[in-house]
């Protein structure tokens, strides 16, 4: 246990500014994770390899001499249809079953995915530089990267667009309108499958996203997917399915949790932590259902 | 039933021409020394896999060329069977056994990564199979009492005591304060306990102690700290992705730290990847193409890396060129036997005591090379941007200047 981050008030503004713009970041994934959640009741295992995918076009532009920040425009385009194809190849035959096959499915992708990433990349770690420098505050006491504060900036801009989309266009509408209840839509003329394929493509986008911009901030391995995925799985458990505003500050709740028990446990507890939290929340939640249905007795 | 007895005679036929067959694809055959190896081709460790089955096989070539292994008055060829171990300490163990027991396999190459290592040992040396390996350097592989396992690398434990010792000396023989994070794996932990001997013995003082995640891919806490309490020295080793992460994070964090050593910076291509923000990093190393150490099959560092980039397309690793002199170490051995008797090979392997172009070889009691000691270069760039990696420790091999301390980053 160290506790220099509670004796250092500059140390503790780090900490916290570190996980808030983590936690933005993981926001966007846990969003698209909420979304497909919502809609086909799927939960998607394979969540981070996607997002590691996303990184590694943005590392191949970057490699070809165009700058990675470009990733965040072309990585999403391309997983958009990466996500349709897996849709069509697997989700859309596990998509009305129970949630034990979709994660059995999804989980299936996910390996595949590992695998064929590292027969494609090879195993070696990698990341793309975006040359942006560094933000410094008080008398160089706080260092915000800029690439982080870009990938923050990415991450809202593209969770605003995203909600715009939702409530404005015809589709948005028809996605909403499937969530609350696939039979109800259907009567009424809502093409559930086009729905739900445009859905995982949304979703599979939002991972591009994330993806470059991890690319620029952090690094990416074929085997670095899974920690994504916990950490979205625990974003939406906490803040409910369709609840964006919910989302990001579990998001950025999370990534402050992280940093600080960084600080304090040590940088190996980091996934070690989240766990730990998943698995106190799911606890207490039980505890608060069961409460609640006493009551209802 | 005639039609049955037909079939069983044809099945067992089959099975007696197998059985034979596999018997007659073994260790010694006419004029052939069939090694075995189980190599991670696929899996987390397949470009490191890679490099050293390169490093296996230009060996197997250029002493087949000049000449081959001359035993009892005949000359022979090496052949190596190789299986893909995926990167699975028990995929690599199974093997091994297959390697031995259905293939016959007198004789073993090791795999990459102290890790696979450790999960062949335990079944090489319950068969008196002597394996020379070159990719496993933790500390835990010698100190088991193996009798068979040799290791022409230097120990885990020795790869950075070398920088603390120069930090001291450079500090005018006075103690200095070390910050270090290193993985939790077995290699990592060894290099730690090498910095925590060199610590005792410089007296100098531990005053960050990080442990790494296997998935690290953000060390942003360790630099606050080290920022806050700068030390003398920082110390990283967590694989490529530790190397990659800290010259990232050091350089969009302006962390100033007078010594960065690190491990790893050569599999992780620092230079290439991160351009002039890892310059001043120093790297442990097992290898240079610089240093100058000589022998009959592959001449010197310099012509090993230039045949070696004709044949690959690449510049050697440290990896492939220690894979390569594992080659060399069993054809001095067999040579010296006279003789493919397991325990006759296994003594000459132990009384090895030869150079290669990779370093001089003498094994201890417990299998590892002390007559090799590291060394450390330095990435140096210039004006234009380009990088390279100089041999700055020991001073006997140094092809440039150590730069210390680092330049602080409001200055570069």
């Amino acid at each position: 246990m160290d506790f220099l981050v509670f004796q250092y008030p500059m140390i503790t503004l780090q900490a916290c500014l570190d996980g808030i713009l983590l936690g933005v970041l993981f926001a966007l994934i846990a969003y698209g994770m909420a979304l497909q959640w919502g809609v086909m009741n799927i939960i998607n295992i394979a969540q981070g390899d996607l997002v590691i995918l996303g990184g590694y076009i943005a590392y191949f532009m970057y490699l070809y001499g165009i700058h990675p920040a470009w990733g965040v425009i072309v990585a999403p385009v391309i997983m958009y249809f990466v996500g349709i194809a897996i849709y069509k190849l697997v989700i859309n035959k596990v998509v009305d079953r129970d949630l034990f096959i979709s994660i059995l499915a999804t989980f299936g992708i996910s390996i595949l995915f590992m695998q064929l990433m590292n027969f494609a990349f090879g195993a070696d770690v990698v990341l793309a530089n975006s040359g942006y420098g560094t933000t410094m505050l008080f008398d160089n006491n706080v260092v915000l990267p800029n690439s982080k504060i870009f990938s923050a900036f990415i991450s809202i801009l593209f969770a605003i667009c995203l909600v715009i989309y939702m409530k404005k266009s015809k589709l948005g509408r028809a996605i909403r309108a499937t969530a609350q209840n696939a039979r109800a839509a259907k009567i009424l003329g809502v093409d559930t499958e086009k729905v739900y394929a445009a859905t995982f493509g949304i979703n599979a986008a939002l991972c591009g996203v994330a993806g470059a911009l991890i690319s620029i901030t952090f690094t990416i391995h074929p085997y670095m997917g899974l920690p994504y995925t916990i950490r979205s799985f625990m974003i939406v458990i906490v803040a409910g399915l369709g609840n964006l505003p919910g989302v990001a500050m579990s998001g950025m709740g999370l990534g402050v949790f992280e940093e600080f028990a960084d600080y304090i446990l040590g940088t190996e507890f980091r996934i070690g932590s989240v766990f730990l939290l998943l698995v106190l929340i799911l606890v207490y939640r039980r505890f608060k259902l069961s409460r609640k249905r006493e009551y209802l007795k | 039933m005639r039609l049955n007895k037909i079939i069983l005679s044809f099945v067992s036929a089959l099975v007696i021409l197998f059985s034979t067959s596999v018997a007659s694809f073994a260790k010694v055959v006419g004029d052939k020394i069939i090694l075995g190896a189980a190599i991670s081709l696929t899996g987390k460790y397949s470009s490191n896999g890679v490099h050293t089955q390169n490093g296996y096989n230009m060996a197997v070539d250029r002493i087949n060329s000049m000449g081959g292994v001359k035993v009892g008055g005949k000359t022979y060829k090496f052949d190596i069977i190789y299986y893909d171990d995926e990167s699975n300490p028990k995929r690599a163990a199974q093997l091994a056994e297959r390697l031995i027991s259905q293939d016959g396999v007198e004789f073993m190459l090791g795999p990459y990564s102290s890790g696979l290592t450790k999960a062949i040992a335990p079944v090489t040396e319950k068969y008196g199979v002597p394996m020379v390996e070159a990719n496993g350097a933790s500390r835990s592989l010698f100190t088991k009492g193996y009798k068979y396992l040799f290791a022409v690398l230097a120990p885990a434990n020795l790869y950075l005591d070398v920088a603390i010792e120069t930090a001291v000396e450079l500090n005018g023989g006075k103690p200095v304060r070390i910050a270090q994070a290193f993985e939790q794996d077995a290699f990592s932990q060894d290099v730690r306990l090498g910095i925590l001997d060199a610590a005792e013995r410089t007296g100098s003082k531990i005053i960050i102690d990080d442990k790494l995640p296997k998935e690290l891919n953000d060390m942003a806490a360790t630099l606050v700290k080290v920022k806050q309490m700068k030390p003398d020295v920082l110390v990283v080793s967590g694989h490529t992705k530790g190397a990659l992460t800290a010259i990232r994070q050091i350089a969009e964090m302006k962390v100033d730290v007078p010594m960065l050593a690190m491990t790893h910076c050569d599999a992780a291509k620092l230079s290439k990847q991160h351009g002039k923000n890892s310059q001043y990093a120093l790297c442990a190393s097992q290898w240079h193409k610089s240093l100058t150490y000589k022998d009959d099959f592959f001449k010197d560092g310099m012509t090993y890396a230039a045949d070696f980039e004709k044949e690959f397309g690449y510049d050697p690793p440290y990896q492939s060129a220690e894979s390569s002199a594992a080659l060399l170490v069993f054809k001095d051995a067999f040579e010296r036997a006279n003789s493919f008797d397991q325990k006759k090979v296994r003594d000459a392997l132990a009384a090895t005591n030869m150079q290669t172009f990779y370093g001089n070889i003498k094994f201890a009691p417990g299998g590892q090379n002390v007559d090799k000691p590291m060394v450390l270069f330095q990435v140096m760039c210039d004006a234009s941007g380009s990088c390279e990696n100089k041999v700055v420790a020991p001073l006997k091999w140094a092809s440039a200047k150590l730069i210390h301390p680092i330049p602080k980053w409001s200055e570069r």
